[in-house]
């Protein structure tokens, strides 16, 4: 079975704050625009390199999507930063009216998505914001799982014409994507190849994933896992050939059953080619207080969680 | 400076363009649009510095939004009358398959039309995005915008005001239609916003009174003395006292006309008060 080298722990937000900074560099179009989050969302780089390109607006979420739109008009690539609570649900309506339907090209970029950004508790744990954005017309939705990769998204969404919601998060997790590897939007990338179930993760669940496919092996299961970093649009090619041959699948996601990616893939099976699927996902609740590890264990979205679920879904078929 | 009597009888033409729009699909928002047909007539004829080519990419030219939405059968008229799409287009308002949405949008590629407008509250954010790109390109020209007065109850506009002042957009010229009503009845019985001039300059704005919102002359002058303020590291406001319903005397000194139209008979009379001048649709 392949397996994958953490090459250290590093935090998905810094992998964001590195493709920023070198857009800066190579894109005059881009410009940044953060919601009083500078540091959180590691936009320090660009602010010092471009502070003509960047725009603080204050505590003022609404107002800084809509600024976004208009940046568009006359060809600027905006990229907007907050927490993924105030990216989505607090300007849901703004999203909708001023770039979604009006077509603009803005990037939504949003930090400490998920159970994950741990102690500050359920205010700030958006664990909605994959169903809210995946629902408008034309909105790509991105989830990526480590450093590498978001920072490969940050430069790959910039080369996408249209509105994105590219969602990360707070901890320091593993990084173990290749350091050059391509983001292709909409594009799963196989992780490993398995015969007995297929586990589709996306965000911090995959190198959990991972983890779960080492466990079941030395159980002498069989684990294909495909790291789906682009929820809309997916990959339904890679999803109907990988349970073709399992015939059966484990979803996992930092994020609520309803209308997260679990849902998305249960669509291309049930139209396609039916199967059993099991979800690794919070069940229709808020979040609380506690350690990113604490919460991942007591909300079952761990490589525990997703061994018990390949389990399952095995006896299943 | 133009032709007034022309400006005129532009006007009037809206007038019955805008009557006999809404009349059609027995829906949309003639008291509003009545009311600010001078603006927009003013506005595209005179004040907007355009491209005579129609490009829609946002560069070298003055650009205007449309913040309060529902008045788009005066935006549609005025923009067919100034030439970016045909006037027998008007024919479609609301219709399916139209591009002349309920609310504007660019979403059917409506030649004019920057950005989708509706829910209220967010047009002044995107002027002022559009007056940053317009700095970072070393574009002098100015973006322009209109919102209704009852619109600014929207939370997200006082950001945005704020916004404005304090990172010296003064590139931009926000007009708020003054016309005291919204849809359930006075403004100041719905939600009294007190002085709003006073709120505009505690916030840090050049602040321009149009006593007639109404007469062509008077908003001409207005907005070129808004023009000359622009540039001085404050944004501008220009406060357009109009009547909501304007021309049609039924539709005046009332609420009633916000999102009514008028039935057969109504609109007989509305037309005979605004005879044709060049031509209907």
């Amino acid at each position: 079975m392949k397996t994958y080298e953490n090459t250290g722990n590093k935090d998905t937000r810094s992998g964001f704050g590195a493709g920023l900074t070198e857009l800066g560099k190579t894109n005059e179009n881009v410009v940044a625009l953060c919601a009083d989050l500078i540091g959180s969302l590691k936009m320090d780089e660009f602010k010092a390199n471009h502070p003509e390109r960047f725009f603080q607006v204050g505590i003022a979420e609404a107002n800084m999507i809509g600024i976004a739109a208009g940046l568009t008009i006359g060809g600027k690539i905006p990229f907007t930063g907050t927490f993924a609570n105030f990216s989505t649900g607090r300007v849901y309506d703004q999203i909708r009216q001023s770039v979604a339907y009006s077509g603009k090209n803005v990037k939504i970029c949003a930090s400490h998505a998920g159970i994950t950004l741990g102690e500050d508790g359920a205010t700030h744990q958006i664990l909605e914001d994959i169903g809210l954005m995946k629902m408008l017309p034309g909105m790509t939705v991105i989830n990526t799982c480590d450093y590498n990769q978001t920072k490969a998204a940050t430069l790959a969404i910039a080369e996408h014409n249209g509105p994105v919601y590219l969602r990360f998060g707070r901890p320091k997790v593993a990084n173990f994507t290749p350091v050059d590897q391509k983001f292709e939007i909409g594009k799963a990338v196989q992780l490993t190849e398995g015969t007995d179930v297929t586990i589709i993760a996306t965000g911090h669940l995959v190198w959990e994933a991972l983890e779960a496919a080492k466990t079941l092996h030395a159980e002498g299961i069989s684990a294909e896992v495909i790291n789906i970093h682009t929820i809309k649009p997916l990959d339904n090619e890679a999803i109907l050939k990988s349970v073709a041959k399992t015939g059966c699948v484990v979803t996992a996601e930092e994020h609520n059953y309803l209308g997260g990616l679990g849902e998305s893939v249960s669509r291309v099976l049930v139209k396609n080619n039916p199967a059993p699927q099991e979800f690794v996902a919070t069940n229709d609740t808020f979040g609380e207080s506690g350690t990113p590890a604490q919460l991942m264990e007591k909300y079952g979205l761990n490589a525990k969680a997703i061994v018990e679920a390949s389990k399952k879904v095995i006896k299943r078929k | 400076m133009p032709n007034i009597k022309e400006l005129q009888d532009l006007t009037t033409q809206v007038r019955r363009d805008i009557l006999r729009m809404v009349h059609k699909v027995n829906s949309g928002h003639p008291g509003g649009s009545l009311g600010c047909a001078e603006f927009f007539v003013a506005l595209y004829q005179d004040i907007l510095d355009r491209k005579d080519t129609f490009e829609m990419d946002g560069i070298g030219e003055d650009l205007f939004f449309l913040s309060n939405g529902h008045i788009s059968p005066v935006y549609y008229s005025v923009l067919a009358r100034s030439g970016y799409f045909s006037v027998d287009e008007l024919n479609t308002f609301r219709l399916i398959d139209s591009r002349l949405q309920g609310h504007p949008t660019t979403h059917e590629g409506l030649e004019g039309i920057r950005i989708a407008s509706g829910s209220l509250g967010q047009g002044m954010s995107v002027a002022i995005g559009a007056a940053e790109a317009k700095k970072l390109n070393g574009d002098s020209h100015l973006i322009y915008s209109l919102h209704g007065d009852g619109e600014l109850q929207e939370g997200q506009n006082w950001e945005a005001i704020m916004y404005a002042s304090a990172k010296k957009v003064d590139n931009l010229i926000s007009t708020i239609d003054l016309n005291g009503k919204q849809i359930d009845g006075a403004t100041d019985d719905v939600l009294p916003m007190g002085s709003i001039q006073a709120k505009f300059e505690a916030f840090g704005w050049i602040v321009i009174t149009i006593k007639e919102g109404n007469n062509i002359e008077a908003i001409l002058k207005g907005m070129a003395d808004a023009k000359s303020r622009t540039g001085k590291g404050q944004p501008v406001c220009v406060l357009l006292e109009t009547e909501m319903g304007n021309g049609v005397d039924f539709m005046m000194h009332t609420h009633a006309w916000h999102g009514k139209a008028p039935n057969d008979e109504q609109l007989e009379v509305a037309l005979a008060q605004n005879a044709e001048t060049l031509g209907d649709y």
